[in-house]
């Protein structure tokens, strides 16, 4: 059985906010049945005894002291802003005619 | 004589001694890329003004008879994924096309301060995901040893340069072995430093947990001297070793492996390698039992497990790191018609600016990290990470190196791959185990195989903050290389120039 479907593609595209072509949704979906096919091998050894690791350093809460440092001017920061209003980015309209 | 041939301490040492002067150095170098960069294509963008003008810097310090630090006046090539102020930065991708970024990488911050000249950005595999620089939106680097072939990736675009002369000195990054293998594929040296070892403050990040900045050059000198100059903490990186450096430069030159015990990971050194990547890996093996090394055998049987969980973690995280390029504040927006909401402008930018395997890799992630799979997938993942941290630490309980090929094969042909990403990331089976754990390594060219003539690369890893060991390692076996071979490897690859 495939592990996963052109449906599934589709619906994780949309949540990853990637507007996908029939033929590419096609496409993936063959490639990411083959890669998971070869990645599900992990599922044999994770046993329920052994602790998960998710980064190679244990060290939590890393802090520094509260202060204001100089950082970006507003015009640094607008300088890449594919449109911009002043001293604002300008997106496209958020919220829809729902 | 000091020219683009020299190696980086020699060429740091004649500036310094106004033998020649940083800015006719800096001019040698973007000829040379002037002159083979039409057939290697190892860069993306070249700041000959911007060069020039951190030349002349340095010319005027020597002039003042100010103190200099150990690179002053090199050149150097630097990753398309380092953010450096007012150049243009895209990490291989059409989505960061243009982009210009407001402000230096701490690692760029720290070059410029050491009066390193910046030659240009080098092309990559589009957002460091790949390991043939197939996937960069801007066409193919090629290996300068065979036009016909891969300089090996994520980091091609800086081996390749290193390699044809372009620049002595390169920066680049590895989250699966995208250093250590293009330096074994084009005959260089590639180090991946501890993580946390090097800041990622500035890096446009691919997998956080993994990623980390790291050197190339020609000799195991010239990349402890660039390691020293980019290393150390950062407060800006929460992620940043707070410890002293280790002492890689000295380490490089110590020249002596006498006493120390070299573990063969029994996994990467048999089934599944070319036959003549083994024949140089084992010569090497020999070589260091010449100068006083003792060769153990350690056996690490989680890390067939390792490829598959890291092609589960590095895309989750992934996932989630390129949520930022959302056609907002930065980069390509595509479809903003006045009529599209936010949500559908984002997808359609998203879509037209990744390339394939992003996208694949996206799409990968978001499902491995969904409810439902997490435990399956990303869950499971993690738990092998702790195995194969677990054999890393049980074969360094036996040994003060490990030593593995870096790669199964020497470099591949443009396009032998490319259409089975399954084949593709069985190239980095042998370092991404590294990146799991966190620990360094080094790559370090050991010969040319004798059925293609083509470089080989040996793996020397040490325990986390124990770079210097494979500096130490690297340096002498080098040294016993060279007086073997009586001339540097690079010197067998083709010339591409007049010189």
């Amino acid at each position: 059985m495939a592990e996963i479907s052109r449906e599934d593609v589709a619906h994780l595209a949309k949540l990853a906010r990637i507007e996908m072509t029939p033929d590419e949704l096609d496409h993936m979906a063959t490639e990411l049945d083959s890669i998971l096919g070869a990645v599900k091998a992990v599922s044999k050894v994770a046993t329920s005894e052994i602790a998960p690791t998710s980064h190679p350093l244990e060290m939590t809460n890393i802090f520094r002291p509260d202060v204001v440092k100089p950082s970006l001017t507003n015009e640094q920061a607008l300088s890449g802003a594919p449109a911009k209003d002043e001293e604002r980015f300008k997106v496209p309209q958020i919220l829809g005619e729902e | 004589m000091t020219d683009i041939f020299s190696t980086a301490s020699e060429m740091a040492s004649a500036v310094a001694k106004k033998e020649i002067s940083s800015v006719e150095l800096t001019q040698a170098h973007l000829d040379r890329i002037k002159e083979t960069d039409g057939k290697v294509h190892s860069f993306l963008f070249v700041d000959e003004s911007g060069a020039l003008e951190q030349a002349k810097a340095v010319d005027v310090k020597i002039a003042k008879g100010e103190s200099l630090s150990p690179l002053a006046g090199v050149p150097l090539a630097l990753k398309d994924i380092l953010a450096q102020e007012g150049i243009p930065t895209t990490a291989g991708s059409k989505i960061l096309e243009g982009w210009r970024p407001p402000y230096d990488a701490t690692v760029v911050t720290k070059l410029k301060e050491a009066g390193v000249v910046i030659l240009g950005k080098t092309n990559m595999d589009e957002f460091a995901m790949g390991s043939s620089t197939e996937n960069s939106a801007y066409g193919t680097t090629q290996n300068p040893w065979d036009l016909t072939r891969t300089p090996g990736g994520s980091s091609g675009g800086s081996a390749a340069a290193v390699a044809a002369f372009q620049a002595p000195i390169a920066i680049g990054t590895d989250t699966g072995g995208s250093i250590r293998q293009p330096a074994a594929l084009t005959g260089i040296v590639g180090v991946k430093p501890t993580y946390g070892g090097v800041s990622r403050y500035g890096v446009i990040a691919y997998s956080s947990s993994l990623d980390q900045v790291g050197p190339f050059a020609r000799t195991v000198l010239d990349t402890a001297l660039l390691h020293e100059a980019i290393a150390g903490h950062d407060e800006r990186d929460s992620t940043s070793i707070n410890a002293p450096v280790p002492q890689v430069v000295a380490a490089a030159k110590r020249g002596d492996v006498k006493g120390m015990k070299i573990g063969v990971i029994k996994e990467l050194s048999g089934a599944g390698f070319q036959a003549g990547v083994l024949a140089r890996f084992n010569e090497s093996l020999d070589l260091l039992v010449s100068q006083g090394a003792e060769i153990v055998e350690v056996s690490c049987p989680n890390f067939e497990y390792a490829l598959a969980a890291y092609y589960l973690i590095a895309p989750s995280e992934a996932s989630s790191n390129l949520a930022r390029f959302d056609s907002m504040r930065y980069g390509l927006r595509v479809g903003d018609d006045g009529k599209r909401g936010a949500e559908e402008v984002m997808s359609i930018t998203r879509d037209a600016g990744f390339g394939k395997e992003v996208k694949r890799r996206i799409i990968l992630g978001t499902y491995a990290l969904s409810s439902g799979y997490y435990d399956a997938y990303y869950g499971s993942a993690q738990k092998v990470r702790t195995l194969v941290k677990q054999d890393f630490e049980a074969a360094f309980s036996k040994a003060d190196v490990l030593v593995s090929p870096v790669t199964p094969t020497t470099a591949f042909k443009i396009g032998e791959k490319s259409n089975d990403p399954v084949a593709m990331y069985l190239s980095d089976i042998a370092t991404i185990p590294v990146n799991m754990a966190g620990i360094g390594g080094m790559s370090l060219p050991v010969g040319l195989a004798d059925e293609d003539g083509l470089p080989v690369g040996l793996q020397i890893l040490a325990p986390v903050m124990q770079d210097d060991r494979f500096y130490r390692v690297g340096g002498t076996l080098e040294a016993a290389l060279l007086s073997k071979w009586g001339k540097p490897i690079l010197a067998n690859a083709p010339k591409l120039g007049a010189k």
